[in-house]
């Protein structure tokens, strides 16, 4: 399934640990257009655990997770449609 | 791809985490400019918490030098800087906390000539004067120039805060009219100070206009909260705009800014 799946961006986040992952996985993100993906490289165990949570939590939609050979995680990532506007300061 | 260095990534990503904030957000954030009126009780807290947020301007306005007697609440003034300009002393420590931000000094006593052409370089207003006038002064200039801002006051061991978005919530002459008779409530000096509740309510301020520019939550229109720290009670009593409001209803009749008569309390 995953071959199928376009690749628009691309995270590597092996070697960094929580919380920074999930901010360079939102910083990823926030580049994106909705319904745009995001692969992001994470270290096995808390990293794998808690990040594809988190932007689920967000809204985001967790396509696939794959272990790689160096025993790393790809965790595919869709950009939600209609993230929450933010509303512009006065200028 | 992303504004931000690696550092500033590190130096906010408590921001980033939030999903009501993100990395839109700090963006927000760093090109945001806020004015706090007053370096004192509310404004050192305000000060500090946005300096630390990486609020791209903070402007802070004071006429006063740092006196032994502020320390005891006015977290910013630090024992050395007594006799210090108050606005250098804060903008010192704003910098040491955030060196990518800029401060603006505005050493000047608001007043009606200068209010508008301070405010008017600023996305919102942080109001913590120690008197009535200059609290009037800040709400009518900041309906005329529909600029955002959060009013607080504090005394004793009671604060009171609003926020104010001019066209869309009550403003703080929807609420209290006129200034109290200069008799009526005792000068600050007089009747002391809690000092952490100036850091109770400033930082209640700093936090609505952290909001304000990220677009986070519901700010606090349309209602007063008020606060006794012997209790610990918070109160939160609904307002509306007033039609007949003399600023900011349908007949205005404050059109022009006017400088009002009274002693300033040398307290918050």
């Amino acid at each position: 399934m995953t071959t199928e799946v376009r690749i628009d961006a691309k995270k590597n986040c092996r070697g960094v640990g929580c919380p920074m992952n999930l901010v360079h996985a939102k910083v990823g993100l926030a580049a994106l257009e909705p319904g745009q993906v995001l692969e992001i490289i994470l270290d096995h165990g808390p990293p794998v655990n808690n990040v594809p949570a988190s932007v689920e939590q967000e809204g985001h939609t967790v396509l696939d997770r794959r272990r790689l050979d160096d025993g790393s995680w790809s965790v595919l990532v869709r950009k939600a449609a209609g993230m929450r506007p933010h509303r512009p300061p006065r200028t | 791809m992303t504004p931000f260095s690696q550092q500033q990534l590190e130096r906010y990503s408590r921001h980033i985490l939030l999903q009501d904030v993100g990395v839109e957000g700090q963006i927000r954030l760093c090109g945001a400019r806020v004015l706090i009126v007053g370096a004192g009780g509310l404004g050192a807290p305000a000060a500090l918490y946005l300096a630390a947020a990486g609020v791209g301007t903070v402007g802070i306005v004071d006429n006063d030098h740092v006196d032994i007697s502020n320390l005891q609440r006015q977290i910013i003034h630090f024992t050395k800087d007594i006799g210090v300009a108050k606005v250098e002393s804060a903008a010192e420590k704003m910098q040491a906390i955030n060196p990518g931000i800029r401060v603006r000094t505005h050493p000047a006593f608001l007043c009606a000539d200068n209010i508008r052409e301070i405010i008017r370089d600023y996305d919102f207003v942080i109001d913590g004067a120690d008197n009535f006038p200059t609290k009037f002064l800040v709400n009518d200039a900041c309906v005329m120039e529909g600029i955002p801002f959060s009013h607080g006051g504090i005394l004793r061991f009671d604060g009171q805060t609003m926020t104010i978005v001019p066209g869309k919530s009550a403003c703080y002459r929807c609420t209290f009219r006129t200034p109290p008779p200069a008799d009526a409530v005792p000068t600050c000096s007089q009747a002391g100070v809690l000092g952490a509740i100036a850091g109770m309510l400033g930082t209640i301020q700093a936090a609505e206009a952290l909001k304000f520019i990220t677009g986070a939550g519901e700010l606090l229109t349309n209602a007063l909260l008020t606060f006794d720290a012997r209790t610990m009670h918070f109160r939160r009593i609904p307002l509306r705009p007033q039609d007949d409001c003399p600023v900011c209803g349908a007949a205005p009749t404050i059109t022009a800014l006017e400088d009002m008569e009274q002693s300033a309390c040398s307290l918050t």
